[in-house]
C-alpha cells in the first residue's frame, strides 16, 4: 500500500510553491527534496542542533519539528530568502564572511536565520542577547565567538555605525 | 530519525478535535507545538496512527487576567506567554519558568498545554503548575469539562491523568494576593536550554512587617514527577524568613526526595543540587517580596545563568 500524500502549498521566500508530501515528511525534507531548496541543512532531525532553522510566519522555528503538511497555507523564509534580490549577500551574510563566523558551514543557515530574526526585532542587541538568540544552534567549528562577532558587526552596519 | 507513517487531520475547533479523538480512540494523538512529540515520533518512541493537528484552533490561544486567577488557553505559545507583561505582573512565576524552557526556536512553536501533557519530570512549566496548584480543564466529546489539579495530574515520567479522548483546553493559575509576594525559579542543567538535572521554584507572601504568611516550594528532576514540597515550606508561615529558617525548610524538603541516578548526574549530586536550589529560590522569593535589590534581581533579569 502506498502512503497517502497530502497537498502542500507554502509561500516560500515570497513565492507560492506547491507540492505533495506524506504526513510524516518534515518541512525541511519537503523544502530540500520537493522544492530543491537545499540551503536549509538537516542535522539531528530531532530538534537539538538548530541547523534546519527557518522563519515560519516570521518567527524562527526548527523545520525538522514541523511536518510539511502542517505548513500548508503558511509563509516560510529560508536562508535562500535572506540574500538580496540580485543574489548578492545580505549585510548579515557578508559579516559572517568577514568575521569568520563560519568554517565548515553546516550550522550557518540556522545561525543566519536565528541572527536575522534577532536583528529584525532588536536592532542593537547586547552580547548576551546575541548568545541567547543563537543558544539553540550548535556549531562545532568556531567556538561561537566569531559568530557573535559577526552578528555584532552586522548590527553596527545596519545601524549605520562606521563604514558601509 | 524518521517517524513511522500516520494519517494527518487538521481540527478547526475544540469540539472537532474532541470528536476526532473520540472517533479514533487511543490510536490518535493531538499535536500542538510538536516540540516534544515530533522528536519522540522521530525516534519511534511514539507511533500514532492518526495525528490531529490543533494549531488552527484559535480558540485555544488566549490569556485572561482575572482578579483571583489567570486563565490561559492550552494552545498559547510559550514565546507569547514569555512576552506578555500582564501575565508577568499577575503570575510572575510563569515568565520566570519560561526563561529556562528550550530555545527561541522551540518557544515560538511550543505551547504551555503541550508541555504539561508531555509531562517530562524535569520540565519547567509542569513544575510551576504544581507549585501554584494550577487547575487543568480537560474536554472530551459528550462529557462535562473535567477539572484536574496539577498536583495530582502527573503520575510518572511522561504520564498524566489525561485520558486518550481528552484535550487539555485551559489552565487556571491562582494569583496570590497582596503586593508583598515574590517568586523565583532556578535550575542546573548541563547547557542552558537542556533538560534540568534539578529545577526548583518557590513563592512566598509576606505581611506588612515582613512575616511570612504563605510559602510554597516545588522541585523537579528529582523524582518521576514534579514534587510539591509546600508541606515542608509551609512551616515557614509565621516565621520572618531568616536565612536559617529557610535553611531548615530546605533541609526538611530534602527528606522527601529520593532522586534518580543516571548518565548525567548521580542521586547524590541531584540531592545536593536540590538542597542548594531550594534554599536559593526561597531566599530569592523572599528578597523579591521585600523589594530588595541584589541577588534576586540579578537572577531575575536577563543575565544568563
Amino acid at each position: 500500500m502506498s502512503e497517502r500524500r497530502y497537498p502542500v502549498a507554502i509561500e516560500v521566500n515570497g513565492v507560492r510553491r506547491e507540492g505533495t508530501a506524506t504526513a510524516r515528511t518534515s518541512l525541511v525534507d519537503f523544502l530540500r527534496e520537493e522544492l530543491r531548496l537545499t540551503g536549509t541543512h538537516v542535522g539531528c532531525e530531532h530538534g537539538i542542533c538548530g541547523a534546519c532553522s527557518i522563519l515560519l510566519d516570521g518567527d524562527p522555528v526548527r523545520s525538522c519539528l514541523i511536518f510539511a503538511v502542517q505548513a500548508d497555507g503558511h509563509r516560510v523564509t529560508t536562508v535562500e530568502g535572506l540574500a538580496r534580490p540580485d543574489g548578492s549577500l545580505s549585510v548579515l551574510q557578508d559579516s559572517f564572511c568577514e568575521a569568520h563566523g563560519l568554517q565548515c558551514g553546516y550550522c550557518t543557515p540556522g545561525m543566519l536565520i536565528a541572527a536575522h530574526a534577532l536583528l529584525a526585532r532588536n536592532a542593537r542587541p547586547s552580547e548576551d542577547e546575541i548568545r541567547d538568540a543563537i543558544g539553540g544552534n550548535l556549531c562545532r567549528c568556531t567556538g561561537y565567538q566569531q559568530i557573535v562577532d559577526a552578528v555584532k558587526l552586522a548590527a553596527g552596519r545596519l545601524n549605520g555605525d562606521g563604514a558601509k | 530519525m524518521k517517524p513511522a507513517p500516520f494519517e494527518y487531520v487538521r481540527a478547526r475547533s475544540l469540539p472537532e478535535a474532541c470528536a476526532l479523538l473520540a472517533g479514533h480512540g487511543a490510536e490518535a494523538k493531538l499535536i500542538a507545538g510538536g516540540q516534544s512529540l515530533v522528536p519522540m515520533m522521530a525516534m519511534r518512541l511514539v507511533r500514532p496512527a492518526v495525528l490531529v493537528d490543533i494549531n488552527d484552533v484559535d480558540a485555544l490561544r488566549y490569556l485572561a487576567v482575572e482578579p483571583a486567577q489567570v486563565r490561559i488557553g492550552a494552545g498559547t505559545r510559550q514565546a507569547a506567554l514569555a512576552a506578555d507583561d500582564r501575565l508577568a505582573a499577575a503570575v510572575p512565576l510563569i515568565r520566570a519558568a519560561l526563561r529556562w524552557v528550550g530555545h527561541a526556536q522551540t518557544r515560538n512553536r511550543g505551547t504551555i498545554g503541550g508541555s504539561l501533557v508531555h509531562a517530562d519530570p524535569s520540565a519547567e512549566l509542569p513544575l510551576a503548575a504544581v507549585l501554584l496548584d494550577a487547575t487543568l480543564c480537560l474536554h472530551a466529546q459528550g462529557a462535562p469539562v473535567r477539572e484536574h489539579s496539577a498536583r495530582t495530574f502527573f503520575t510518572g515520567p511522561m504520564s498524566t491523568g489525561i485520558a486518550p479522548q481528552e484535550c487539555l483546553a485551559e489552565l487556571r493559575f491562582p494569583r496570590w494576593p497582596g503586593p508583598r509576594t515574590g517568586c523565583a525559579f532556578e535550575e542546573v542543567s548541563i547547557r542552558h536550554g537542556d533538560f534540568a538535572l534539578v529545577a526548583a521554584c518557590a513563592q512566598v507572601r509576606l505581611d506588612g512587617s515582613g512575616r511570612c504568611l504563605q510559602a510554597a516550594l516545588a522541585i523537579g528532576g528529582a523524582a518521576p514527577v514534579p514534587l510539591d514540597l509546600s508541606a515542608a515550606a509551609g512551616r515557614l508561615a509565621g516565621s520572618d524568613l531568616r536565612d536559617d529558617d529557610i535553611a531548615q525548610a530546605a533541609a526538611e524538603a530534602l527528606r522527601h526526595l529520593d532522586p534518580p541516578s543516571d548518565l548525567h548526574a548521580s542521586a547524590g549530586y541531584r540531592r545536593h543540587l536540590a538542597g542548594v536550589l531550594a534554599g536559593r529560590v526561597l531566599t530569592q522569593a523572599r528578597d523579591r517580596a521585600l523589594g530588595r535589590p541584589g541577588a534576586a534581581d540579578r537572577a531575575g533579569g536577563t543575565e544568563r545563568p
